[in-house]
């Protein structure tokens, strides 16, 4: 059986499993039911300056009859005091002295820092995160994403830290800006030992058709909150690709964002995380879902022959290219199981009204009728589709090499490109 | 009063063709395609406490499994199914899901349809077996032995853990195939011979030795007549283990004690079962059939009969509130045709060479006893003669008392084996689970007996070494 066991820019895990830093890690009695439960690590709810939070402080995006497709949040950092933060870690670590306990921070000067770094050390931290990311409240301090936004701070702020943390550091980036490598490529020239992302995504959730009022409601009112849940994978799995795949970036990868199920932790992992953290999924079912998560990896893996983590990690990452790069000469078409069919012809009107006009209605038969010479293989009628495998995308054989923008004869730069 | 009198040759139903009875004995929960089974689990709420898996009497961590299922990983449904449930795959047939998991699950307070446990259950069961994926090996050997006397779900289940443990195991079987009551008792439209054998193979291969053909006795004189059958003494046993496990189910089908009980045509429930079992289905019925009892083995030999072709007229002494069959079986028959006739007791099988008819009294609710069931009174001259060419007799089974008299020391209530909560005897040496111990209930509940009997049994001779 595979070793789930990492080891993570130097913090030792026994799994990949992490808690987010948020609510789930609000408290010892948390984190220590999450390690009983089978979670490998947990990053503590970010450690800061006192603040104070709202009632109410959550709002969801649901997707038909699917509850919380995103969460979306306005609540701050930790609201307890450091000294009880700092107590319970001690106990977790107690404890737990095998599972990795990684504390977040979020402070505004140098001795802040250093002082809360020390304290941390001191109680035995396996890491730190530093929280370069809460999309609001804290960036209007000029804390959080507006450190995450500008690569500068990101860096000077990462190199404080740096001067005084013997454990490693983990900087958490956030999605709130346009190009991550550049957060990312900050905080490793400031030193960091690895960095994790996303962190939520700047969002209101809904508005009260009755009321008027956005959501989630402070008393009539709300204000931007940090978007995550199932709803930005796709997101966060750009980025930490965008990450992995570049060509200067060289630190160790913790993948956050809508993660559930190993089967998307697998998906950060081949895209190139070495750990994966999850927030929203545990605020949905509680920290049980971590069976699943351990079991259905370990099995993987081994269905794959693979002995450990790290044997899956990144296979997927080189794979995300420039679009400039991709073969043009490609070409697949869309291929209908009559046998298989409902004859719902969703896939149809998709077609005909959304996209190419590429598939028929037959007399005598609900299945319709893919026309092959127009179909330009885009894959809608495949995602529309209700039944599983019932439309496969099949590959073409064009008979042409390989070919790329660069050099095709539509690209008016072509000659240039070439020669 | 109506006296008939039937002809010779049209007493007997020809055995029906091959096709026809593959078809009117399909199965009733058939597998769930992997499709299927992702869309039933995504439904699934994954409850905190789940009010589905407090139902479960093996305790199966259904939610988990379900979650599992719903990540596409059959392989760790199965194992959280078999680290509860060794039998999960029977179960997930047999259970009346309807009243325990199903009839838990929180969508019914929706007035929504409640998750088909049983059925994914079913899906990753079958997964792990049809891929021979194993999850429990032998454990270190205690150099201790073990004897469990009944090859059925109880000795089953207690055989696994017991091996899990590390003990050397020999169940004994008397018939000529374990499973018990999967194999010989159970209705075919949810689990057939075939699923039986498969499910006690992949049990099996854990490395307990099972000696079928076995009975054990209490004295020699009750020797078989087969020579392939044997006898093993129940002394010898004690001698030569450590322990003993009692697994041994129930007994015949209780006789009605009335006139006419012992023509041809007269069989208990559970023994006509035996035969449909044994045969493959392949067996006659009379053309018309009475069943006598209401509950769910009378149901079973009801639906049975009526899909061998036969008209089927149920017969209860009380209504049909107080009938001890589950509704949805009650359904069940109605939609296969059989008849309930509700407020009758059976007083006599008429017939000369042949059964030609039961001779009935109508009743009349008198009042509620004190157990909620309805009190009743034979009605004066109601006697009423109901023609028939077979009658099953289902009123429930005997115990195996005789059997467990020659057991110094053992404690039975009402025919069924006394244990305490390690599911030992009051002879500490034996232990005992399933039918015998809570006088017939489900499958279910006895693969959790036999289980928790195996972890009695290991403390107990950990005790003892100490
Ligand atoms: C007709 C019928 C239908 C049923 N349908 C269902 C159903 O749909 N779902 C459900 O959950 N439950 C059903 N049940 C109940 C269920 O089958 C039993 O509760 C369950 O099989 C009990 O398991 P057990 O191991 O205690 O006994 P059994 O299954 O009866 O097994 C006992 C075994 O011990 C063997 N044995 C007995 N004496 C000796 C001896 N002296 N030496 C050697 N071997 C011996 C027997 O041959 C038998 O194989 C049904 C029962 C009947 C009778
Ligand atoms: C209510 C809530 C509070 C959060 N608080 C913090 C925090 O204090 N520090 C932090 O770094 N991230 C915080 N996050 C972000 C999460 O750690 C995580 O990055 C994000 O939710 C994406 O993961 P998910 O899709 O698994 O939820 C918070 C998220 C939520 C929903
Ligand atoms: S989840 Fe708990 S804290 Fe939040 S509103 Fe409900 S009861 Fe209150
Ligand atoms: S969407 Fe799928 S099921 Fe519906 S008509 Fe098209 S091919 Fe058939
Ligand atoms: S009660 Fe129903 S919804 Fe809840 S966990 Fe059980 S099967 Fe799922």
């Amino acid at each position: 059986m595979a070793d789930l066991k990492i080891n993570f820019a130097g913090i030792i895990a026994p799994n990949p499993f992490w808690l987010a830093s948020a609510p789930p890690t609000n408290t010892g009695y948390q984190v220590m039911r999450a390690f009983e439960a089978g979670w490998g690590g947990a990053v503590w709810k970010t450690l800061g300056q006192p603040i104070v939070n709202v009632s109410s402080r959550y709002g969801a995006l649901n997707y038909k009859n699917d509850r919380m497709m995103g969460l979306n949040n306005i609540e701050l950092i930790t609201d307890r005091p450091l000294e009880v933060n700092i107590r319970e870690m001690k106990e977790v670590k107690e404890r737990f002295p095998n599972h990795a306990l990684i504390a977040s921070m979020m402070f505004e000067t140098k001795e802040e820092w250093h002082d809360c770094i020390k304290r941390c050390e001191d109680v035995g931290v396996d890491g730190f995160e530093l929280n370069f990311g809460c999309p609001h409240g804290m960036c209007e301090r000029g804390m959080g994403s507006a450190v995450g936004q500008n690569p500068d701070v990101c860096e000077k702020i990462t190199s404080w830290v740096m001067e005084a943390a013997t454990k490693p550091v983990i900087v958490k980036l956030t999605p709130n800006i346009t190009d991550i490598t550049k957060a990312g490529l900050a905080a490793q020239r400031g030193g960091a030992n690895a960095v994790s992302l996303i962190n939520t995504i700047n969002s209101v959730t809904r508005v009260d058709l009755e009321t008027f009022e956005p959501m989630p409601s402070v008393n009539g009112y709300s204000t931007h909150g940090g978007y995550c849940g199932p709803a930005v994978k796709p997101i966060a799995l750009n980025m930490v690709s965008a990450l992995a795949a570049h060509p200067d970036f060289h630190l160790p990868i913790s993948g956050i964002g809508g993660i559930e199920t190993w089967r998307d932790s697998a998906e950060f992992i081949l895209m190139g995380a070495s750990s994966v953290q999850v927030c929203t999924a545990v605020m949905h079912y509680g920290f049980r879902i971590v069976t699943d998560m351990i079991t259905g990896m370990s099995d993987y893996l081994d269905s794959k022959n693979m002995k450990a983590i790290e044997d899956l990690v990144g296979h997927t990452a080189h794979r995300v290219k420039r679009w400039e790069e991709l073969d043009l000469n490609y070409k697949v078409v869309a291929h209908i199981d009559p046998g298989t069919c409902i004859g719902c012809q969703l896939c149809y009107i998709a077609c005909e009204d959304g996209a190419h006009q590429s598939i028929a209605l037959q007399e005598g038969t609900r299945v319709p009728a893919i026309k092959e010479e127009s179909c330009v293989g885009c894959n809608l009628c495949s995602l529309v589709c209700p039944v599983d495998d019932c439309i496969s995308m099949v590959k073409v054989n064009t008979g042409k090499e390989k070919l790329v923008w660069a050099e095709h004869p539509a690209n008016p730069h072509q000659i240039a490109a070439i020669h | 009063m109506i006296e008939i009198s039937i002809k010779e040759t049209t007493r007997l139903l020809p055995i029906p063709e091959e096709a026809t009875l593959t078809k009117s004995f399909s199965n009733i929960k058939p597998a769930l395609s992997a499709g299927e089974a992702m869309i039933e689990a995504s439904r699934c709420l994954f409850c905190h406490d789940a009010p589905c898996t407090q139902a479960c009497p093996s305790s199966i961590d259904i939610p988990m499994f379900i979650r599992q299922i719903m990540s596409q990983n059959p392989k760790g449904a199965a194992k959280t199914i078999f680290t509860q449930n060794i039998l999960g795959k029977s179960c997930a047939s047999v259970c009346p899901t309807q009243v325990l998991c199903e009839g838990a699950c929180v969508y019914n307070d929706m007035n929504e349809k409640p998750i088909d446990i049983g059925r994914l259950q079913g899906f990753a069961t079958d997964y792990a077996i049809e891929n021979n994926i194993r999850f429990f090996q032998k454990g270190q050997p205690t150099r201790k032995k073990v004897a469990v006397i009944g090859g059925g779900p109880a000795g089953l289940a207690c055989a696994h853990e017991l091996t899990v443990l590390g003990y050397e195991v020999v169940v004994y079987e008397a018939h000529e195939k374990a499973g018990g009551l999967n194999a010989y008792g159970v209705a075919p439209y949810k689990f057939t011979n075939a699923d039986a054998a498969e499910e006690v193979d992949y049990v099996s291969q854990i490395g307990f030795t099972i000696k079928t053909k076995t009975r054990v006795v209490a004295q020699t004189e009750e020797t078989t007549s087969s020579s392939d059958y044997h006898t093993v003494l129940l002394n010898d046993l004690e001698k030569d283990y450590d322990a003993i496990f009692l697994g041994m189910g129930l007994g015949e089908s209780k006789k009605l004690g009335i006139p006419g009980e012992n023509l041809p045509e007269v069989q208990g429930a559970a023994e006509f079962i035996y035969q449909l079992r044994k045969e493959e289905q392949k067996i006659s019925v009379g053309r018309r059939v009475v069943v006598i009892g209401a509950g769910n083995t009378a149901i079973d030999a009801a639906v049975e009969s009526a899909k061998l072709g036969a008209d089927v007229q149920v017969l209860y002494h009380r209504t049909a509130q107080d009938q001890s069959a589950y509704d949805f079986e009650v359904a069940h028959a109605k939609a296969a045709n059989v008849k309930f006739c509700y407020l009758v007791t059976p007083s006599e099988i008429i017939g000369s060479q042949h059964v030609e008819g039961v001779r009935c009294l109508q009743n009349e609710v008198t009042g509620v006893d004190d157990r909620g069931k309805s009190k009743i009174n034979p009605i004066l001259g109601s006697e009423f003669v109901l023609p028939c060419d077979m009658v099953i007799y289902a009123t429930g089974q005997e115990k195996q008392v005789r059997f467990y008299h020659s057991i110094s020391g053992l404690t039975l209530e009402h025919g069924k084996i006394l244990v305490n909560p390690n599911y030992q005897t009051t002879h500490p040496k034996y232990f005992a689970g399933g039918d015998c111990v809570n006088g017939g209930k489900e499958v279910v509940n006895a693969v959790a007996h036999g289980r928790d009997a195996a972890r009695g049994i290991h403390r107990y001779l950990l005790g003892e070494k100490n």
